[in-house]
């Protein structure tokens, strides 16, 4: 870990199943108002080039993938910033049918920034919480945490011969990486 | 000879999860797929579970850039079924608090239209202004982004005098700021490049595939659902809107005059601002059905109400705008070239998780 990556984090932003307060505020971060670039942060469209990851929203069976994909692309060390209440329980969501929680359950996640949304600066002092993070983790470092499994459950393919579909169970469990 | 080429979930230009399937000739789009489900979080049911009150609270979460109306759209559709009477100035703070968040959207969208097309200076400057009218948000309501202050039969909270010169003085800035931003949006060489004759689309297509907002506006058709005069716009007289070249400057336009119309709104507001009650007290638990259409910054929303006398609502359906401007989105990408599908999409400013719910 150079002493450069932790002064200069690009931060990649996932919006996985957020209701947009989250994202609008974690954008006016990065407007002349409060200015994350002062401390360094650059906002970047891809993940393959990203140190920080921001995740705002619950995580739903849908984008659980899309969000373990562009968590694997990161370069390592890497760390993640879990924005709202969203990511950390599911929040006001976490009843849906197809909800299956916080982020935790498909990344580990570094910090949480409490709030529905949180403010402004709020977000900052998490983006700079990472930082600090990023820079005590050693380079090629294998993530201390564990992560959780997760299982989808997809209703199985419909079989060609009607007595067959009857026999067979209803769901198939998947185990999804 | 096509090529498939997927565009999002996470693409750069795009503020949130939405994969178009693009099929290419060359450069050429042929035609679009459009794939959703990635920010669903089947808020129609969980709104079944709780009670008819947190609700308000609920839906207000459909979407953050426009939360206020869609708790206030609710409040309406209650407020109907209860046959609850909203007291007048509870009436012309919710059009003044609509307003804000009218301002607010369109400053975000014309910030992030800068962005696709890579002035990135513009959209600094769009967003910089905008932190204005989230400052008077805050002063009046207490959040920037949530304002949780429409609550079923009026409002929960009052603006005071010194509230309302905070707001005024804050307007006039932003009246100042963004009239010169918008010279630059209409009249820069380098932006009618990349917004003038993108994305045509005709006042026949965007009234056959259902269009609504700006996007129906920029392409001709006379369609504002505040004429309807719902809350207190109808003692506030309104004139929609309307261009009809129907590309992406066009769009651009009508938001750029409605950010100053709804300005003028709030001053009007403000001017002739009841002196009343905030809120009717209510007893018991909605019953029968209610359909409520209000102007969102996208266009029209649809609320659809089935209440059977206890405190949890039958049947919740919530039709966005950006939902009903998506056939019209895929109108316009086909035949344009693959650089542009971004201008096109971000001058719809689609809103997916109103869509998606």
């Amino acid at each position: 870990m150079t002493k450069a990556t932790a002064k200069a984090p690009w931060v990649v932003h996932v919006n996985c199943n957020s209701c947009n307060g989250c994202d609008i505020e974690f954008l006016a971060c990065l407007t002349p108002m409060y200015d994350a670039e002062r401390f360094g942060v650059l906002h970047i469209g891809t993940p393959k080039h990203a140190d920080i990851m921001v995740v705002t929203g619950s995580v739903n069976n849908r984008n659980a993938r899309v969000l373990r994909n562009l968590y694997e692309q990161m370069p390592s060390p890497k760390v993640v910033v879990a924005m709202g209440v969203c990511p950390a329980t599911g929040g006001i969501f976490a009843d849906g049918y197809n909800v299956i929680g916080g982020a935790e359950k498909v990344v580990p996640v570094d910090v949480f920034v409490p709030g529905c949304p949180p403010r402004p600066e709020a977000m900052l002092d998490g983006i700079l919480e990472g930082a600090k993070i990023l820079a005590g983790k050693r380079q090629n470092s294998v993530t201390v945490k564990p992560v959780r499994r997760i299982k989808i459950v997809r209703p199985a393919a419909p079989a060609a011969d009607p007595a067959a579909a009857a026999a067979a169970p209803a769901p198939v469990k998947e185990e999804a990486k | 000879m096509s090529t498939i080429v997927p565009f999002g979930p996470q693409h750069p230009v795009l503020p949130e999860p939405i994969q178009l399937c693009l099929e290419l000739e060359d450069e050429r789009v042929v035609s679009v797929i459009p794939v959703v489900g990635y920010v669903h979080r089947g808020l129609e049911k969980i709104a079944e579970k709780k009670d008819f009150i947190q609700d308000t609270y609920l839906i207000e979460r459909i979407c953050g850039i426009c939360s206020f109306m869609h708790s206030m759209s609710y409040c309406m559709g209650i407020e109907e079924l209860m046959s609850i009477p909203v007291p007048p100035r509870a009436l012309y703070l919710r059009v003044i608090w609509a307003e804000l968040h009218r301002i607010h959207s369109h400053l975000l969208a014309l910030g992030l239209l800068a962005d696709a097309f890579g002035f990135e200076n513009l959209f600094m400057q769009y967003w910089k202004s905008r932190e204005r009218i989230m400052d008077a948000m805050e002063c009046t309501t207490g959040g920037r982004v949530m304002l949780s202050s429409c609550c079923i039969g009026g409002v929960r909270r009052d603006i005071d005098e010194n509230q309302k010169k905070f707001v005024l003085d804050q307007l006039k800035e932003v009246e100042k700021e963004v009239t010169s931003l918008n010279r630059t949006m209409m009249e820069d060489y380098s932006v009618k490049q990349r917004t003038v004759g993108i994305g045509v689309l005709s006042k026949e297509a965007a009234y056959a595939q259902g269009a609504v907002g700006p996007t129906a506006r920029g392409s001709g058709l006379v369609m504002d659902h505040r004429m309807s005069g719902y809350a207190a716009y109808r003692e506030l007289a309104i004139e929609p809107v309307v261009e009809t070249a129907g590309d992406c400057y066009a769009r651009t336009m009508v938001r750029c005059r409605e950010v100053m119309q709804s300005i003028d709104l709030i001053r009007r507001a403000f001017a002739q601002l009841p002196d009343s009650e905030l809120k009717t007290p209510f007893k018991g638990n909605p019953s029968g059905e209610a359909v409520i259409r209000c102007e969102q910054p996208r266009g029209e929303v649809l609320y659809y109400f089935r209440g059977n006398g206890t405190d949890k609502l039958e049947r919740l359906r919530v039709r966005t705008p950006t939902f009903a401007n998506i056939p019209a989105m895929l109108t316009m990408v086909q035949n344009c070239q693959l650089p542009d599908v971004g201008v096109i999409i971000i001058s719809v400013d689609p809103c997916v998780s109103c869509t998606e719910r």
